[in-house]
């Protein structure tokens, strides 16, 4: 993992404060975060943890109850999220970012063919030739290993991790700065998690991503991400170089995690 | 402790103590003041017992354990930076351009070629790829692994090949401060004999080594200063 351009250059996102309330339940409490170009930041923590509530914010799917989340927009204009026109936020969900969703069927249009389905993302951002759409679309789902005599299946006759693998050439079609991904290894055999984490891995390094994985398997926060925060009950209770805080754990539930790995 | 001018580590009064909450908070000291400075061009030998805190020193300096009082200055970019104080993304910059870390586990990457990762490992900044496959070529073939398995990802192959697997990637990487914990454990004289020139090699080209050697003939052959660590046990801790 190559990691970061230089330190000093500006953040990609930051979140200040963040805070998101069901009425008088905590989804997350005065979370701060910032992520740079290239930057790969694992959220850990158990279910309820907040971690997928802070993901939901970050993303602008939910808005937050307080606290403030900017983007530096691709003309180096850091915007505020939740102020953005819709046009703004469309070029944001459709181009510069990308989701990975755990279920895949909240990432891909299932009746649609694969080719469809990442054709549809250049076709939101104006490409028009059903040639250049087709040969772009053949292309990326060969770099995520997928045949391209199944472009025209459906994602209904693919195995779990050939969605997987799906979503995530629909997300790099457009070659985004930011990708969201929510416990994008869950579910899988291992053999299948294995090949996954291994492209989203050489993807990071190959087109500078920055991404931000919410996930519960410290293993997967080990192989992929450079900084990694923990969470517990909403709050953010530890955070630092992925290393330190799974060689070096501070917290007693850091600990607790830590310490409940399976060594494989 | 006098500051040599071509300093490139030195430690002034790091103290490092693990609290085990799972045990009650149980406090466990490992370390205090140590104070040491390794040279450019220098190994410098981490002496004394096992368990006496020697990995932790290491890794201290390499920024994956946490520091607890003192400074662990680096010379990073022709300064000195404090890893003890450095936020994480200076840390992996730091990581990046300075201080490579040769450790005896290799922890693998599924699916990945034993000359991939020794590549990856050359490939930097003013390193082509040609030249990165080069080097890597070069160090797998020193270190006696055989061509065959160069396309195979390390943990397909026995555990005494990739031990050697993860010091060409170590070595692979040309950083000016070079920490090695235990490379040479349980390697054959010949593999051993290989290490040992390779360090050679790199203190020629003025790298600061700071080591953990178990065996004493290996130690004898690279040090130039043995830093005895039993001299940095804290007062509270139990003597074994």
């Amino acid at each position: 993992m190559n990691g970061t351009g230089s330190i000093d250059e500006r953040p990609l996102l930051v979140a200040e404060s963040v805070s998101k309330y069901y009425g008088a339940r905590v989804g997350c409490r005065d979370v701060s975060l910032d992520i740079h170009e290239g930057e790969v930041v694992a959220v850990v923590g158990e279910s309820g943890s907040g971690k997928s509530t802070l993901l939901s914010v970050l993303s602008t799917q939910l808005p937050p109850t307080a606290g403030c989340v900017t983007y530096r927009m691709r003309d180096g204009v850091a915007r505020d999220l939740f102020t953005l026109g819709e046009a703004e936020r469309r070029f944001l969900l459709r181009t510069d970012w990308g989701f990975v969703h755990q279920d895949a069927r909240l990432g891909l249009r299932m009746g649609v063919s694969a080719g469809g389905n990442v054709g549809e993302r250049l076709m939101a951002v104006g490409w028009r030739n059903y040639a250049a759409i087709r040969s772009e679309a053949e292309q990326w789902l060969g770099r995520v290993e997928i045949d391209n005599d199944r472009i025209d299946d459906k994602p209904t006759a693919f195995s779990g991790g050939m969605r997987q693998r799906l979503q995530i050439a629909k997300n790099m079609v457009t070659r985004p700065r930011l990708v969201f991904m929510d416990e994008p290894t869950g579910g899988l055999d291992v053999s299948v998690q294995a090949r996954l984490l291994d492209l989203i891995r050489s993807f990071v390094s190959t087109y500078g991503l920055a991404a931000i994985i919410v996930t519960h398997d410290l293993a997967v926060a080990r192989l992929l991400s450079h900084r990694t925060i923990v969470m517990r009950h909403g709050s953010v209770i530890e955070t630092g170089l992925t290393d330190q805080v799974l060689d070096d754990p501070r917290e007693p539930y850091t600990q607790l995690l830590v310490s409940s790995i399976l060594q494989g | 402790m006098l500051e040599k001018p071509q300093g490139m580590i030195r430690l002034e009064g790091v103290a490092k103590t693990f609290v085990m909450h799972l045990r009650g908070g149980a406090r466990l000291p490992i370390v205090a003041n140590v104070n040491f400075t390794v040279a450019a061009g220098t190994c410098v030998v981490l002496g004394g017992p096992s368990g006496i805190g020697k990995s932790s020193v290491l890794k201290m300096i390499y920024g994956n354990y946490r520091t607890d009082a003192g400074r662990i200055l680096v010379s990073h970019r022709g300064e000195w930076r404090d890893v003890a104080a450095a936020p994480p993304r200076l840390v992996l910059e730091m990581r990046r351009e300075t201080i490579g870390y040769v450790s005896q586990f290799l922890r693998t990457i599924p699916r990945v070629g034993a000359l991939d990762i020794v590549t990856a490992a050359a490939h930097d900044g003013n390193v082509s790829e040609a030249e990165a496959r080069g080097i890597a070529s070069e160090l797998l073939t020193r270190l006696n692994v055989p061509e065959r398995l160069w396309s195979l990802p390390p943990a397909t192959v026995s555990g005494g090949e990739q031990q050697r697997i993860n010091i060409a990637t170590g070595f692979a990487a040309r950083r000016p401060v070079l920490l090695l914990d235990e490379p040479t454990a349980s390697l054959d004289d010949a593999n051993r004999a290989v290490v040992v020139e390779l360090i050679a090699e790199r203190k020629r080209r003025g790298v600061a080594i700071l080591g953990i050697f178990h065996d004493a003939a290996v130690r004898e052959q690279v040090a130039d200063h043995i830093v005895d660590v039993t001299q940095f046990q804290p007062e509270t801790a139990q003597h074994a």
